[in-house]
């Protein structure tokens, strides 16, 4: 593998793990699988393509993907998950119902066709990287994934919300029995959670490009990334995702047809030894 | 909390199943004189798709695991039968077992991966190994023909018209439905719901759990191939869209809207569910989006499906 594949997989898992952070949050907090996070990622995707396209600012088109994104998923918390609370299969199945919603009005709204997210100008272009000439934009990929997370961890380990939804995770009822509400911060969980949907949307709409199928092939990454990193855990997620993003980029070089396949065999493995992921914890 | 989705454990008595069943096959054999001939491949259609959903309830009810893999299983078989026909100039009776095979032993690689964990995460599992089989039949386009997929004109002249190819597949659908329900009925079956019941009192009992998860897995891959076989025969043509999520979601609805745990349902799900489609494809092409709400709707309303919702009925006014 030579440079500029090393770094294609490593921009990969920026992207990825911009995804699968709100994915992994989610599920780590709340316990409910949401399979509708790729719509989400497909839905911020196409709303910052409007965004951009419609005021001509990139930072406008962020922004409006992640606060769509971020109302959508309070509607989906506090209009139809809420009805099937404590049933977690009844959740997952749920969100696949609301998955093939959005994706079908996506398709309504947006049509078939492929779009790219416009970028500024200052990302476009290349930049000189030892030996090679790497575009702009990837790099700044890398840095908006390794941004994301370092305020992540900042906010959950250095502030109130974050020490609320750690324990949260270890043990909701135990939070609520201390007097916290936590269905106030389940909420706030889940809105970060989508928001970074729509943030990892836009980011990745501008080098993937967003069609009618791109939520599955998204959604596909991040449950891997969640496999093997396991539920709930930030760290995890940055594993996984950076493991995912490399072999996905050493196996588009070596089996291009079966690149997919790449990601199944340290799945397989892990899951041999460690059902729960690595970070995972028994629930 | 696997068992969340199924209903209570009772079940009509031998009897009255052997009776409900020869009068539903003796009802259904008489559909064709009745029916348009559009009408009866809208039957075979519900038959092929009614056996697929039993194939998923087989783990979601009797073993409490509930699968989002099973399109990729289903979908395997038709994919090789159509290779094998239309690419490799194969006959159709090596062509057949063939696809069974290659449906099974996907079906084993699945359950192997796939039996140590519960729940959600059993969930996740498969839906991420079927979305591997949906990534490889869309980008291997060598042997999948990508996007365009496999078409050809693979049925034998003999069984050409659709009043014919509709007996075939009641034939089928009558041998297999009376094997599943020998199955789940079986000492076999027994265990895997006590499984599904309370694993850790089967394992104090001496049973091995995992061997029963797999068998019953790759049992479960058995018929979900078969009717992925007939399903090639049927359409004679395949894509990846029979292989992806939709698929697995479609079968595992069926089984739901039916009622989880009662394999019977599994028709009245895929009659429900086929006849939606229909009728809504008359007035708009929002299929997805009709489907994704019928989703919804279930599993706020009515989880416990047709069949289930009957049970607890009854259960109660006997209380």
């Amino acid at each position: 593998m030579n440079l500029f594949q090393l770094l294609n997989g490593l921009t990969f898992a920026a992207l990825l793990f911009i995804v699968a952070s709100g994915f992994t949050l989610i599920f780590g907090l709340l316990r409910i699988v949401n399979l509708a996070h790729g719509a989400l990622y497909l839905l911020g995707g196409y709303i910052g393509y409007s965004v951009a396209t419609w005021t001509g600012s990139f930072a406008m088109g962020i922004f409006g993907a992640m606060a769509g994104v971020a109302i959508f998923g309070l509607l989906l918390e506090g209009g139809l998950l809420r009805f099937v609370r404590g049933y977690e299969l009844r959740q997952v199945l749920l969100t696949v119902g609301v998955a093939f919603v959005i994706n079908d009005m996506a398709l309504v709204v947006w049509g078939g066709d492929s779009f790219t997210v416009p970028t500024p100008d200052f990302l476009n272009g290349a930049v000189k990287i030892g030996p090679v000439f790497y575009p702009k934009y990837r790099m700044f990929v890398l840095g908006a994934g390794i941004l994301v997370f370092i305020l992540l961890w900042l906010l959950m380990n250095k502030t109130r919300l974050g020490v609320m939804i750690r324990a949260g995770v270890d043990d909701a009822e135990m939070v609520e029995a201390s007097g916290i509400n936590i269905r106030k911060i389940y909420l706030w969980t889940f809105l970060l959670g989508a928001a970074l949907a729509g943030l990892g949307g836009v980011i990745g709409g501008a080098f993937l490009s967003l069609y009618p199928s791109a939520d599955a092939e998204i959604l596909v990454f991040s449950l891997a990334v969640v496999i093997i990193g396991g539920r709930g855990s930030l760290p995890g997620a940055a594993i996984g995702a950076l493991l995912v993003g490399l072999l996905n980029s050493v196996g588009q070089v070596m089996f291009p047809e079966l690149a997919y396949f790449v990601i199944f065999g340290p799945m397989a493995a892990l899951l041999a030894f460690r059902p729960l992921g690595l970070f995972g914890k028994a629930a | 909390m696997s068992s969340v989705l199924s209903t209570a454990s009772r079940t009509s008595s031998p009897r009255t199943t052997a009776i409900f069943f020869a009068g539903s096959v003796a009802l259904l054999a008489i559909l064709p004189a009745v029916l348009p001939t559009y009408h009866v491949s809208v039957a075979t259609q519900i038959l092929i798709f009614g056996l697929f959903a039993m194939s998923i309830d087989i783990l979601a009810g009797y073993a409490g695991r509930t699968s989002l893999g099973h399109g990729a299983i289903f979908g395997t078989a038709t994919y090789v039968v159509l290779y094998g026909v239309a690419n490799a100039g194969l006959p159709l009776a090596l062509a057949i077992p063939l696809a069974v095979v290659a449906a099974t032993l996907l079906a084993a690689i699945f359950a192997a991966l796939a039996i140590r964990t519960t729940g959600v995460y059993f969930l996740l599992l498969t839906l991420a190994l079927g979305m591997i089989v949906w990534g490889i039949c869309l980008r291997w386009s060598v042997v999948t023909g990508g996007e365009n997929g496999i078409r050809g004109d693979i049925r034998p002249a003999f069984i050409g018209d659709a009043r014919s190819f509709y007996y075939v597949t009641l034939g089928c659908s009558v041998v297999l439905t009376w094997a599943m329900w020998r199955f789940i009925r079986s000492p076999f079956g027994l265990t895997l719901s006590g499984i599904r019941d309370s694993e850790s009192r089967m394992r104090s009992l001496g049973y091995n759990v995992s061997l029963h998860l797999f068998i019953g897995f790759v049992m479960s891959g058995v018929f979900a191939g078969l009717a992925g076989a007939l399903y090639a025969l049927f359409n004679n043509f395949v894509s990846p869209s029979t292989v992806a999520l939709t698929q697995s979601v479609t079968g595992l609805l069926m089984a739901i809207v039916g009622g989880v745990g009662t394999l019977f349902g599994a028709l009245i799900g895929s009659f429900v569910m086929i006849a939606l489609e229909n009728f809504v494809s008359f007035y708009t092409q929002r299929w997805l989006t009709v489907l994704g709400l019928v989703f919804i709707f279930t599993m706020i309303f009515a989880p416990a499906g047709v069949l289930g919702t009957i049970r607890v009925l009854r259960a109660r006014r006997q209380g």
